[in-house]
């Protein structure tokens, strides 16, 4: 059954990056390529609490949260203390919402991908399978 | 045995290493990796020890599970999830036992350095702070003082390594010559067990 059928439930996406401006971007970027009209919730994670380059656990958990529509987050991330805090909060298993997976995606690309294949209301199978297939592109 | 008053105490002794060696795993963490590590660490075991005093755990499991949600929210780099992991999942092995022995302990270190290479993928030899646990939870059966020995003889081993793990693994041959940071660090937490125990 297809989440659109499933009473029009949408993957949320959340992007974590060690720079705050870098994960806002790309989460403008990604929903601008969607089109305007697209619902799929996507929320930046960057930075440390204080507004440094690094992770917050904190702010991870807060934007899982605020995208959580009941059908899945994808967490993509860009690099080190990004992919380990996920994972690390993932094998607790009650610090994010249920269904929530990390992606193993290009960080910009993989988001596109993301956030195009949640506005269809595909499920978060297919929007990780979207995501990670983006390392295929190649571009020379 | 091992109460949680000991396992408070080695919290304790680390976060003060720490807070003294800042400058110096900083400094080390500055020609192969990004100057933080001694601050990021500093703001971790802080946040550990206030935690500890507030909600006062019980067993030493509750002592290192707190510890290491602490270090997982608080740290801000890759030792956080990764000191985090190390604790909570020693913490989560020792269960709801109100005193431990020390080869419970050792044990239970075991399966949180296992958890730490499957989080970061690292084995030894590879410039990481596993360069400095393994050997210590391999010397752990013949007590604190030969842990910390070993800890300690490890991190002085990454010096000629190539690193292969982390932001320092880009530097390639350049990473070879460096003493690594996360396994000095790590050196300090095995010291701070002998501390604990009065070694």
């Amino acid at each position: 059954m297809s989440d659109e059928q499933d009473g029009g439930r949408v993957v949320g996406i959340v992007l974590v990056s060690h720079s705050a401006q870098v994960a806002a971007s790309v989460a403008e970027l990604a929903q601008g390529l969607a089109g305007g009209g697209s619902a799929v919730p996507v929320a930046p994670a960057g930075g440390t609490e204080g507004g440094e380059l690094g992770t917050s656990a904190e702010l991870i958990a807060a934007a899982a949260a605020s995208v959580d529509r009941g059908a899945g987050v994808a967490v993509l991330t860009d690099l080190g203390s990004a992919v380990l805090t996920v994972k690390a909060l993932l094998a607790e298993g009650d610090e994010l919402p249920d269904n929530t997976r990390l992606v193993d995606a290009p960080f910009v690309e993989g988001a596109v991908a993301a956030v195009v294949t949640a506005s269809t209301g595909a499920d978060l199978a297919a929007v990780e399978a979207a995501a990670t297939e983006a390392y295929a592109y190649r571009k020379t | 045995m091992l109460d949680a008053d000991f396992f408070r105490r080695w919290m304790t002794a680390t976060a003060a290493s720490v807070d003294r060696e800042a400058e110096r795993l900083t400094a080390l963490d500055s020609p192969i990796g990004d100057a933080d590590h001694g601050s990021n660490l500093q703001r971790g075991f802080n946040a550990v020890t206030a935690a500890l005093e507030k909600e006062a755990p019980r067993t030493p499991g509750a002592v290192l599970t707190l510890a290491g949600r602490q270090l997982i929210s608080t740290v801000g780099g890759a030792s956080g999830p990764l000191y985090g992991t190390l604790l909570r999942r020693t913490g989560k092995a020792l269960g709801e036992a109100g005193e431990v022995s020390e080869d419970q302990f050792a044990q239970a270190l075991r399966a949180g350095v296992d958890a730490v290479m499957t989080l970061g993928g690292a084995t030894p030899g590879d410039k990481t702070m596993i360069d400095a646990l393994v050997p210590a939870v391999d010397a752990l059966g013949d007590g604190f003082t030969a842990a910390r020995a070993a800890a300690e003889e490890g991190a002085l081993a990454t010096t000629p390594l190539q690193a292969r793990k982390g932001r320092a693994s880009y530097l390639g041959e350049r990473s070879i010559g460096h003493q690594d940071p996360g396994a000095t660090s790590s050196a300090l937490l095995i010291a701070g067990l002998a501390e604990a125990h009065g070694e």
